[in-house]
């Protein structure tokens, strides 16, 4: 169970592999999930060319944790990693990676799902955002983490 | 007794100050630190509030030597 902010680039594989190769036992999980969030180019229908990412040193690591925990109790993982960038950050570098290892695919999965969206809604990090035209803005709410197909 | 306050993000800007340590006579609370800094500007309606990093209502007590937080609402990840 681990959390890292990154304030500079960071390589969400290169950080999953380390991860793996230093904290799990091969041969004990059977499924990782893993999910990576990039920047965009765009949002709310402008060009975004840049975005400064802010957080609550201190209050961040304490909230993942909390976060980490609260997934341990709900699913059998052999372990779990959340790593998130702040400071200045371009379209296509990674934001943040979440992975869960488990025996089995039902919890890797569901607890991934769950750590990514209580991360969306329970951390404190704030992103603001330089358009095109240089003008900046404070994002001010989050995309729906779940995709409604039609009835 | 002392008291440290944070604003992030938006807040921060809002009330063009980062940190500060203030100093409050007897009981209080996370709102009258608010009024305390902030004086005649209104608490933003979505305002999260924190004592000691864990998120706390207005009314929750705050005591010498907490750290009370301000900030908008997270859009991380």
């Amino acid at each position: 169970m681990a959390v890292t902010i990154y304030p500079d680039s960071f390589d969400p594989w290169q950080a999953l592999q380390q991860h793996q190769d230093s904290r799990l036992q091969s041969g004990k999980f059977g499924a990782t999930a893993t999910f990576v969030g990039t920047m965009r180019d765009f949002n709310e229908g402008d060009d975004v060319q840049g975005m400064t990412l802010e957080h609550y040193p201190g209050m961040t690591e304490s909230q993942l944790q909390l976060i980490i925990d609260e997934a341990a109790q709900q699913w059998p993982l052999e372990d779990s990693f959340i790593a998130h960038r702040v400071g200045p950050i371009l379209p296509g570098e990674p934001i943040v990676l979440v992975a869960c290892w488990s025996a089995h695919r039902a919890a890797a999965f569901d607890a991934c799902r769950f750590l990514m969206e209580a991360l969306k809604s329970k951390a404190p990090f704030w992103k603001k955002e330089t358009l095109a035209d240089n003008s900046q803005r404070w994002v001010e709410k989050n995309t729906d983490g779940y995709s409604h197909p039609p009835a | 007794m002392a008291v440290k306050v944070k604003f992030f993000a938006s807040m921060r800007e809002y009330l063009n100050q980062s940190e500060l340590d203030i100093s409050v006579s007897g009981a209080t609370t996370v709102a009258a630190v608010w009024q305390q800094v902030a004086g005649d500007k209104p608490m933003p309606e979505n305002t999260v509030c924190a004592v000691n990093q864990t998120q706390a209502k207005p009314d929750f007590a705050v005591n010498d030597g907490d750290e009370v937080a301000f900030f908008p609402p997270v859009t991380g990840g």
